[in-house]
């Protein structure tokens, strides 16, 4: 079985951020960037489905140089190779964009699965794998936990809300997002990091991917960021006065058209 | 428990390869994953917590920097930084993999025969066997030249007398390899786990090191076979060769104990809220030690940093590795005594780390060279006038 994992970086946990002037975006110089957490699952459900069924697993991953670091990352856990499109002058954060990129080198592969995580930590649209399924013109499902291959095509447990979960069945090829906290994540093994220099990451540019500049500019983005700030911290108290009676129709009144808890 | 942030205030990361990087993060993950949750437990208990061995073997930290034999041949600034972030969780998750590494594992490399290599270096890296290292005795800790061990030919091979004193890995120990004074001169043996007359005996009563085994070994007659002699070794500086192996991963190894005070320290001092509802941070004491600890961490981390380009190009000699041990050790407990007072009463919670590297961190200013014996090899260095013999 081959399959493409789709692996994005992002800034480390709880990072300090701190804002651009124009309010648009974080200061990315002074972070530290690690695997997205759900796309880390991702990979480890591709590794294991190797692992059982042979294969190849492949990383794909988009971003500036500094993502090379994840996909050795990828690679020294045990994925086979890595394609790096290398966005350091289209830089954008719209899903559809960002998805139209990834399909094109998918595309080129002619995978059998693909395993995006369920979301990203930093813009947490959840949106690339559905969007990316589309374009790829694949079936899709979403937040699942658990991938048995079965005939013809693989059997998955999505987790629904309240405890609930969904058996779904899909043909092949297929793209599924994974939900974190699927799997217990390996470790990359010092011999791993050490084999992983030998593995092949190749670069892709717009060319190799048959895509024209416009196609994939910000400009053509259907998505504004208009203000980035931090959750502002307010305080507030206010005592009623009267008797009980009017105090509860006075907190009654509150709690319903004001905090709208009921 | 705040996730841990290490300290990089001259950017060193961008002097270090993706590798290393790498091989540093990976260690940092385990230790935030699989030994924190423990550490206060084991501590509390006086106990190494061996379960984790097969995990330490299986991602390659055991003799990482020796070649062949299931090592990965690791460069030494790779190695250090293994080092900083197991002593970052406690300094005996780190003396566990010294003293496997480079007190076992480098002299089986170093000194011992093909047989002998190829039986014990890859159980040992597996982590399948532990190793530990006989050389101190009860009377003989800063002068191992004294030692009253003896080993004595024999027909059937050697006669091993004697007794060694605060042996890490003892008692959990498969193999333990071992310095007595022979005929020729002092020589290395490998004692095998259930040799008779070879006891292990855990030492009790100690306020530091308490998530690491240390042992006493007892040999009453106890018979080694010639193929256990280690065939290479040639008197006391074969022993000392393996020490400054040592030595050179506790230079790296405290750094991690420093910044996991310094990181403790700082985001309580940022949080803690004494006099007119300011943080004590605000507090112009409190960032003069805060300062104290930035500017000695980074000073280390440099001196680390250069010792191991030196140690990689082969340049490296005794004596600047006795100085790298000598400062970063030092600077470390001053960093934790501090860390542990800018947290007040709470500081000698185990709820917070600092009281334990600073109770762990005067064990490691006294072993592999007391911090005076380090003066005194650097002052025998530049004056060439020894002051212990």
């Amino acid at each position: 079985m081959k399959i493409i994992v789709c692996m994005k970086q992002v800034p480390v946990q709880d990072s300090l951020l701190k804002i651009t002037d124009d309010n648009t975006w974080v200061h990315e110089d002074e972070l530290n960037w690690e695997i997205n957490e759900s796309d880390n699952y991702a990979m480890e459900a591709a590794l294991r489905l190797k692992e059982e069924h042979g294969g190849e697993v492949v990383l794909l991953s988009m971003g500036p140089d500094r993502v090379k670091e994840s996909i050795k990352q990828g690679l020294a856990k045990g994925v086979e190779r890595a394609l790096h499109i290398n966005n350091e002058d289209f830089t954008t954060r719209d899903p559809f964009i960002n998805a139209k990129l990834l399909a094109a080198a998918i595309k080129q592969e002619s995978p059998d699965l693909v395993l995006t995580g369920l979301q990203a930590d930093d813009t947490g649209f959840g949106q690339t794998g559905p969007i990316l399924a589309e374009y790829l013109g694949l079936p899709h499902t979403s937040i699942v936990m658990e991938i048995e291959k079965s005939n013809g095509g693989i059997k998955v447990k999505r987790e629904l809300e309240g405890g609930w979960f969904q058996s779904v069945e899909l043909p092949l090829p297929a793209l599924l997002s994974i939900q974190s906290g699927s799997n217990q994540l390996r470790y990359a093994t010092i011999k791993g990091i050490m084999m992983a220099k030998k593995k092949e990451i190749k670069s892709l540019t717009l060319a190799d991917l048959g895509l024209a500049e416009d196609e994939v500019d910000d400009s053509n983005s259907s998505l504004n960021f208009n203000r980035i700030f931090i959750p502002e911290k307010t305080k507030k108290a206010e005592i009623f006065e009267g008797d009980p009676k009017e105090i509860a129709a006075k907190l009654a009144d509150k709690l319903k058209n004001e905090a709208k808890v009921f | 428990m705040a996730k841990f942030q290490s300290l990089d205030f001259y950017d060193i990361d961008s002097s270090l390869s993706d590798e290393d990087r790498l091989i540093r993060n990976t260690v940092r993950e385990f230790v935030d994953n699989e030994f924190m949750p423990l550490v206060r437990e084991y501590y509390r208990k006086g106990e190494f917590p061996d379960q984790l061995i097969p995990r330490i073997g299986e991602l390659g930290l055991l003799g990482s920097n020796l070649n062949g034999y299931g090592c990965a041949g690791l460069g030494a600034i790779a190695y250090g930084l293994i080092n900083q972030e197991l002593e970052r969780g406690d300094s005996g998750l780190r003396s566990f993999a010294s003293v496997q590494g480079s007190l076992v594992m480098y002299p089986i490399h170093a000194f011992g025969s093909e047989e002998q290599k190829e039986a014990w270096l890859p159980r040992l890296a597996a982590g399948d066997a532990v190793g530990c290292f006989g050389l101190t005795e009860p009377d003989f800790g800063s002068n191992p030249g004294g030692m009253r061990t003896r080993a004595e030919k024999t027909s059937d091979g050697w006669l091993l007398n004697g007794a060694k004193m605060w042996i890490t890995n003892g008692t959990l120990s498969d193999i333990a390899v071992v310095w007595a004074r022979t005929e020729d001169g002092i020589r290395g043996f490998l004692v095998e786990k259930g040799t008779e007359g070879f006891e292990t005996k855990a030492m009790h009563g100690k306020l530091s090191l308490r998530a690491s085994a240390t042992s006493e070994l007892l040999f009453e007659n106890c018979l080694i076979p010639e193929s256990n002699m280690l065939p290479k070794t040639t008197g006391l500086g074969s022993a000392l060769k393996c020490l400054t192996q040592a030595r050179y991963g506790i230079a790296w190894g405290v750094l991690g104990a420093a910044m996991a005070c310094y990181d403790e320290a700082l985001n309580y001092a940022k949080g803690r809220v004494q006099f007119s509802g300011k943080p004590i941070a605000s507090h112009q004491l409190v960032q003069e030690k805060l300062v104290y600890m930035l500017n000695e961490i980074t000073k280390a981390q440099l001196l680390a940093l250069q010792l191991g380009k030196l140690k990689d190009a082969g340049k490296a000699n005794n004596a600047q590795v006795s100085l790298a041990k000598r400062n970063n050790v030092h600077i470390a407990l001053e960093t934790a005594r501090l860390a542990r007072q800018i947290l007040g009463a709470n500081g000698i919670l185990d709820d917070y780390q600092a009281m334990r590297h600073l109770c762990n961190l005067e064990t490691v200013i006294t072993y592999e060279g007391t911090h005076d014996i380090h003066t005194l090899i650097l002052g025998s260095e530049i004056t060439g006038l020894p002051a212990f013999s």
